[in-house]
């Protein structure tokens, strides 16, 4: 579904290298969860992957059902089903949730040859989908993501994600800042998107989220590569032991 | 007779009776009187119109103290504003509408790109023909929808009528108020304007009458060359309210035109006087040839426990010289300005307000956003005036710009005067750009650059947005972005 190959990514800006050789294959229905110390790019390896521009690639290839999106521009992959929830989601002044959302959801099903759902049908949705997210009703009347606290922000991240329904779900650091009945909430919204045909990037600094969301395979990101690969177990074993071993070996 | 072709009609502020107004050229033949203006271009203005003596003396008074501010060179220069000497004599003064026989026949015989602008704006097909001047009948027919509506105004002894039907027929109101708020001697353009005025729109609602639609007026600069002088005169009586809608388009032209209005506004004690613009003029080619040169003097003036409010959304012209004031007067009384003033381009824009706060625990209201884009030149200049007797006075202002690209440019000009130590006043402003952060954030959800732009942009404006009446605030959106073309992506 999913393949990164070889992927180098730099700052745009500076030309920093960053991302320094990554490769991972992500099949339908995965979990995938990436670890690392802070700072070691498992944020950049989200973003690039959803084609921020203050990134670019310098070499290997990102494709998804085969396909290289390297050149696709970020709302191109999410017509293509990808979505990330982001790690520090933007405030937009005088944009409500609701509008953002169903624009959004326009763009994505009228990119897919559909046809665009109705206001009543995408409220019953939107509503359904607030009550399921755990979010505070209240704040999605406001501008989006505007005076939120960061957990509330995390919410409505999952908030979007649950309306999306996206195939390839990256989600940056969502469980950093929770408390654990919002942790709960994240968990409980991955675990019943989980299916066959949809896979989940996980990326996280702990492993508490991975207490909840049991994931297929665990990567261990280090200074911008893959150090190692594992099951679910490895991910307890970082919690033991911490990244010491790895950053020794830098 | 008048310059441009008028059109008032009255609406209830429903979804369902959106009807957009827009840019159109109708080929009407016209009737006109030389270029040039000289005390007789006034006295055959005024005499077009059968106007009563007093109304004539006070054209003649107002040419001559414009003639000789024109005289002395004294056309204002102090906005951050820059455009071609304007030659006040090659300009049209005079032009009636004489037939109808060449107005296109149909759809197919009207200009492409303006038809291609109702598209973007998604104006329904049987409101297109209308605003192309297509169907004479269809004109006919926005009047006896303004017809309709007449009956529930008289009822209420609402008068809401052309401004040279007011002078014939309710003369002592018009002698009352006319040039009450803004004498001719305001300003030169005002003076201007006093002496050639065209035409525009009156309206008085009695003592304690609420009025109970939204009254707009639609003018449409037409002919070429063709200078249009609007007078519109409104007055709240005692405990009265009005919600007032202008809505400003203009066809695409060549040369550049000039507009100076005047706009004066009466709220007497316990009145309320909501006033909202669109105004989207056309603002010149993409590098900057033609447009029109908006020069507009827009003030109020309030009595105990009165209010005005002037919202306004300008994305036209390529000159905007605007300050809606309002004058504070009576004790308790409340004014407001919510402006957006987009300027993309090769657009100057330097609008803002003035409050003067002479009563006693009156209060203000500014927020003004500038956008900025292209070679945009934005200017927000803004008074705020608290005399000695104003006890208790407040203004707070809110004054933001955002900046599209960086070529364009954002300034604020605030001159704040405070003659009584019990003022409080507050100024905040901010410059920010549309950040990479927001557009990535919104693409990632697979919204397109251009339009992720546009919910910025006017998101970021909601707060003025918020205060123009619904259906019109739905248009304000549409209308950012088709004036943001070509400025993102
Ligand atoms: N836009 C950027 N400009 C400069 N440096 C950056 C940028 N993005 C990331 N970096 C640097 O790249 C490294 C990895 O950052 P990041 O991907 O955010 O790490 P993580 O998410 O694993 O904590 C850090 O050293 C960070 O400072
Ligand atoms: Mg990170």
């Amino acid at each position: 579904m999913l393949k990164i190959e070889n992927l180098h990514a730099v700052v745009t800006d500076s030309e920093e290298e960053i991302l320094k050789g990554i490769d991972l294959e992500v099949n339908p229905g995965e979990v995938h969860a990436i670890m690392g110390p802070n700072g070691s790019g498992k944020s950049t390896l989200a973003n690039v992957l959803m084609g921020k521009p203050s990134y670019s690639v310098t070499d290997g290839d990102i494709t998804v059902d085969g396909d290289s999106i390297v050149e696709l521009m970020p709302d191109a992959r999410a017509h293509l089903g990808m979505f990330l929830a982001m790690q520090y989601p933007s405030e937009v002044p005088g944009v409500r949730p609701w509008q953002f959302l169903k624009a959004a959801k326009d763009a994505i099903d009228v990119a897919n040859g559909q046809s665009k759902m109705s206001v009543r049908a995408f409220s019953r949705l939107f509503d359904e989908k607030v009550t399921e997210s755990g979010i505070n009703p209240d704040l999605i009347k406001r501008s989006l993501n505007e005076g939120f606290s960061g957990g509330e922000k995390k919410r409505n991240e999952m908030l979007q994600m649950q309306v999306l329904a996206p195939r390839i779900a990256i989600m940056d650091e969502t469980d950093s800042g929770l408390d654990i009945d919002a942790l709960q909430a994240v968990a409980d919204g991955v675990n019943k998107m989980r299916s066959p045909d949809r896979s989940f990037v996980i990326v996280t600094h702990y492993q508490r989220l991975l207490h909840y969301v049991k994931p297929d395979v665990v990567h261990i990101l280090v200074n911008g590569k893959i150090v190692e690969t594992g099951g679910a177990m490895l991910a307890e074993k970082i919690e033991a032991t911490g990244y010491r071993d790895y950053l020794a070996v830098r | 007779m008048t310059t441009q072709e008028r059109l008032t009609i009255s609406r209830e502020s429903q979804l369902e009776d959106s009807g957009y107004k827009w840019g159109f050229t109708t080929d009407i033949e016209m009737e006109m009187a030389p270029k040039g203006v000289n005390a007789d271009i006034v006295r055959l203005i005024s005499g077009k119109k059968d106007e009563p003596e007093w109304m004539l003396e006070w054209r003649l008074k107002a040419f001559e103290y414009w003639n000789g501010l024109q005289l002395q060179d004294a056309e204002p220069r102090w906005a951050k504003l820059r455009y071609p000497e304007i030659d006040y004599q090659d300009i049209y003064y005079y032009a009636a509408p004489k037939s109808q026989d060449d107005a296109p026949k149909s759809l197919d015989e009207v200009d492409p790109e303006m038809l291609e602008t109702f598209d973007k704006l998604g104006i329904p097909l049987h409101e297109r023909e209308r605003l192309a001047g297509v169907a004479v009948d269809a004109v006919f027919d926005s009047v006896s929808v303004a017809t309709t509506y007449a009956d529930q105004l008289e009822e209420r002894g609402i008068i809401f009528c052309s401004f040279t039907e007011a002078v014939q027929k309710h003369p002592e109101l018009v002698q009352k108020y006319l040039g009450s708020v803004v004498p001719y001697t305001d300003n030169f353009f005002a003076a201007l304007n006093s002496a050639v005025f065209s035409d525009g729109s009156f309206v008085y609602i009695p003592p304690g009458v609420r009025c109970p639609i939204e009254l707009m007026t639609y003018f449409r600069i037409n002919t070429e060359g063709t200078g249009q002088f609007e007078r519109t005169l409104i007055v709240a009586d005692e405990g009265a309210y009005v919600s007032y809608l202008e809505g400003c388009t203009a066809p695409i032209r060549r040369t550049s035109q000039l507009h100076a209005a005047v706009v004066e506004l009466v709220s007497l004690d316990r009145g309320e006087i909501k006033y909202s613009t669109i105004q989207n003029w056309y603002p010149g080619t993409k590098d900057g040839q033609g447009g029109v040169y908006n020069f507009v003097t827009k003030r109020g003036i309030t009595g105990n426990d009165a209010k005005i409010s002037w919202t306004q959304v300008e994305t036209g012209s390529a000159i905007t010289w605007k300050y809606p004031s309002v004058i504070l007067r009576g004790d308790n009384s409340v004014g407001e300005f919510y402006s957006v003033a987009l300027a993309n381009n090769y657009q100057q824009a330097d609008t803002g307000t003035k409050m003067i706060h002479i009563g006693k625990n009156t209060k203000s209201t500014i927020v003004s956003k500038g956008i900025s884009a292209g070679h945009g030149e934005n200017t927000y200049r803004g008074g705020v005036k608290i005399l000695p007797g104003a006890e208790n006075a407040t203004n707070h202002t809110q004054c933001d710009s955002l900046l599209v690209g960086d070529q364009c440019g954002a300034h604020t000009v605030p001159y704040i005067e405070v003659r009584n130590p019990t003022a409080r006043l507050e100024h905040e402003a901010s410059t920010s750009k549309v950040s990479d952060e927001q557009l990535f954030y919104l693409m990632a959800r697979g919204i397109s650059e251009e339009d992720a732009h546009h919910m910025i942009i006017t998101g970021w404006s909601r707060d003025v947005i918020n205060e123009l009446p619904f259906e019109f605030a739905l248009e304000a959106g549409q209308l950012l972005k088709v004036s943001l073309e070509g400025a993102v992506g």
